[in-house]
């Protein structure tokens, strides 16, 4: 099991279509990748190559329909729902709108990122869910519900709901295009930081060109098709 | 109460705080299920009302066994029994004591209205076969062509019913014959009359010169202390040389009578269809309000199933909130339909009640069908990628 340690990601030709009969559409053609544990690796391409496909079959939040996906040492390919459910609580997802619950606090969002692993003290859950959002930047918005939070505070919150599981793997859909310059760099730090403490892998979806200069991978899709994959010289 | 329900689920109640985030929503919601509780409330109050209306004459005596014609589907109904079935009857060493009972319609002309009053001819002699006030007042039933009055009598306002003392009788003109009335007495109007009147079986034949005292409507037994009236009513039917005659238990009358009115009778079975259609429009308001809500939060739960929340998960949340719709919709329901029942009940003299049975039947019914309505409406849930949700 060396190599799914090292390559907690492992897709081999992945083909995927859009719509059915007549308006039927090849959306993915044969991708093949493995992604090295504790990296980050950056999907780039332009708007309709497919990038955020990759990423919601690699996440689990798309069935697979040709090729296969070996995350964390599964095959997601036909896999239960009980598996599938298993995988994504290992899972931190930021995804490009924000998608918090409008109707719970940021604490409480965080804290849904917790409970999702089953019963937990609820005075641990409010506290890892306090230092979270105060890693973020958001220690004096703690009790405000979404709608009092601009664009960039529910992002935040969003990076700091998938990272307080702890996860094994993060996917991010263009986690930094409503931050600021600063929070931006931040959730990269953080970013790096956890694939250097605790060997957290991430696949990010993004333009933002301070990433792409601290990123160990850019693949570039066209068209479906990955057309560069370029590792970044080790620092 | 956030808190409360914390700790009762172990999460966050995400339905609760989800429910009353928009408070105008959740007000319409309520509303929503309050109004189908009001509804299968009436037509469950109209439904139990005919079956209350219909065992309420037999209230009015105390008997065991009932002796009626073959084709007496109910105590107003059918042709009448010779009296000499009443004398082979008490032949029978377990049967006490018998009478004849006679029933007919008199029409009390009045100012503004007629009133349709159900008369009862009973012996002013055998008290024992009457019961409560009735019973107590039987003795003015001796004078000639006397009579006891419902003071609920529909049409008949209640300070002249009150009026109706033995001091100052009240006296009408009925099919020749002028009827005194000394007393009144309890009933309440049913479906079948305006009211009931109670007068002896000599003041009856005086009304209707056509009924001779050898055929009353019924015949109504007492056997002696500690027989059964089944076992009796069972021997009397080998006993009786008439074999067509319905012998029966004075509450197998009365049972008999109330499965007529419920599944013969037009009235009974629309009421029946009122209360299915009303249990109908209800789980279809009630599927609504939760089905909506489980789409307005469509994009959260996919995010939460993208988290790796199981299916368990969001129908707890759907559960949870049929639970408080179903608790805080009732109250305002109950309250408003236990209103209209009594507003119903005061213009119709009909006995709409609000019953516990009711109460209990309506509230389970709502929590399951809100339950139901929401497990139906989180399938969609189910079998979705959560990409395809966002």
């Amino acid at each position: 099991m060396a190599a799914d340690d090292d390559f907690p990601i492992v897709a081999q030709g992945l083909n995927h279509w859009f719509g059915s009969g007549e308006a039927r559409k090849q959306a993915l053609f044969d991708i093949n990748l493995r992604v090295r544990r504790g990296s980050l690796t950056v999907l780039v391409g332009p708007s309709g190559s497919g990038k955020t496909t990759v990423l919601t079959l690699l996440g689990c939040l798309r069935d697979v329909q040709e090729g296969s996906v070996h995350l964390l040492g599964h095959e997601v390919h036909g896999a239960k729902s009980d598996l599938l459910i298993a995988l994504r609580k290992r899972l931190g997802f930021i995804f490009q709108a924000h998608n918090l619950h409008v109707s719970l606090t940021a604490r409480q969002n965080v804290m849904m990122g917790l409970q999702v692993h089953g019963r937990i003290d609820p005075a641990l859950a409010d506290r890892a869910a306090a230092h979270a959002l105060t890693l973020v930047g958001l220690g004096d918005r703690l009790d405000y519900l979404p709608d009092n939070l601009s664009g960039g505070q529910k992002q935040r919150v969003a990076v700091a709901r998938a990272m307080v599981g702890n996860p094994d793997v993060i996917f991010a859909d263009e986690p930094t295009a409503a931050l600021d310059r600063d929070s931006g760099s931040n959730v990269v730090d953080m970013i790096k930081r956890l694939g250097r403490e605790r060997g957290t892998t991430t696949v990010m979806v993004t333009h933002d060109n301070r990433i792409l200069d601290r990123a160990d991978r850019v693949i570039t899709l066209e068209d479906g098709r990955i057309v560069a994959d370029t590792e970044a010289a080790p620092a | 109460m956030s808190r409360f329900l914390a700790l009762l689920f172990g999460r966050l109640p995400i339905g609760w705080l989800q429910l009353t985030h928009s408070r105008t929503r959740f007000a319409a919601a309520l509303a929503g299920v309050a109004f189908a509780n009001v509804l299968v409330f009436v037509q469950l109050g109209i439904m139990n009302s005919m079956a209350t209306a219909t065992v309420k004459p037999y209230l009015f005596f105390d008997a065991d066994i009932m002796i009626s014609a073959p084709d007496a589907n109910s105590m107003t109904e059918g042709g009448n029994v010779a009296r000499q079935w009443l004398l082979q009857a008490l032949a029978d060493p377990e049967v006490a004591t018998g009478t004849g009972l006679f029933i007919a319609n008199v029409t009390w002309q009045r100012p503004t209205k007629a009133l349709a009053l159900t008369t009862y001819g009973v012996d002013p002699v055998q008290p024992e076969f009457l019961t409560g006030e009735i019973k107590a007042k039987s003795g003015t039933l001796q004078l000639q062509n006397a009579g006891l009055l419902d003071r609920f009598s529909r049409g008949l306002p209640r300070d002249e019913a009150a009026a109706i003392r033995p001091q100052t009788p009240l006296s009408f003109e009925a099919s020749g014959t002028t009827l005194t009335l000394y007393d009144t007495f309890a009933g309440g109007g049913g479906f079948g009359g305006d009211g009931y009147m109670v007068v002896s079986d000599q003041t009856f034949l005086n009304l209707f010169p056509a009924r001779t005292s050898g055929a009353p409507d019924h015949i109504l037994l007492k056997v002696v202390p500690g027989a059964d009236p089944d076992a009796v009513a069972l021997r009397l039917r080998d006993l009786i040389s008439d074999k067509t005659l319905r012998i029966r238990s004075y509450a197998a009358a009365a049972q008999e009578d109330l499965t007529y009115q419920q599944t013969k009778r037009p009235t009974g079975i629309i009421f029946g269809f009122g209360v299915i259609i009303g249990v109908l429009v209800g789980i279809v308001i009630v599927y609504q309000v939760l089905s909506t809500d489980v789409a307005d939060h469509l994009r959260e739960y996919a995010t939460f199933k993208a988290m790796g929340y199981g299916q368990w998960f969001f129908l707890g949340i759907v559960f949870e909130e049929a639970l408080i719709l179903g608790v805080l919709g009732f109250v305002p329901g109950f309250i408003v339909a236990t209103g209209l029942l009594t507003l119903m009940a005061k213009a119709t003299t009909l006995p709409l009640l609000m019953t516990g049975q009711m109460a209990m039947m309506v509230f389970f019914g709502t929590v399951a069908a809100c339950a139901l309505s929401g497990a139906i409406a989180t399938r969609r849930l189910a079998a979705a990628d959560p990409a395809d949700l966002f």
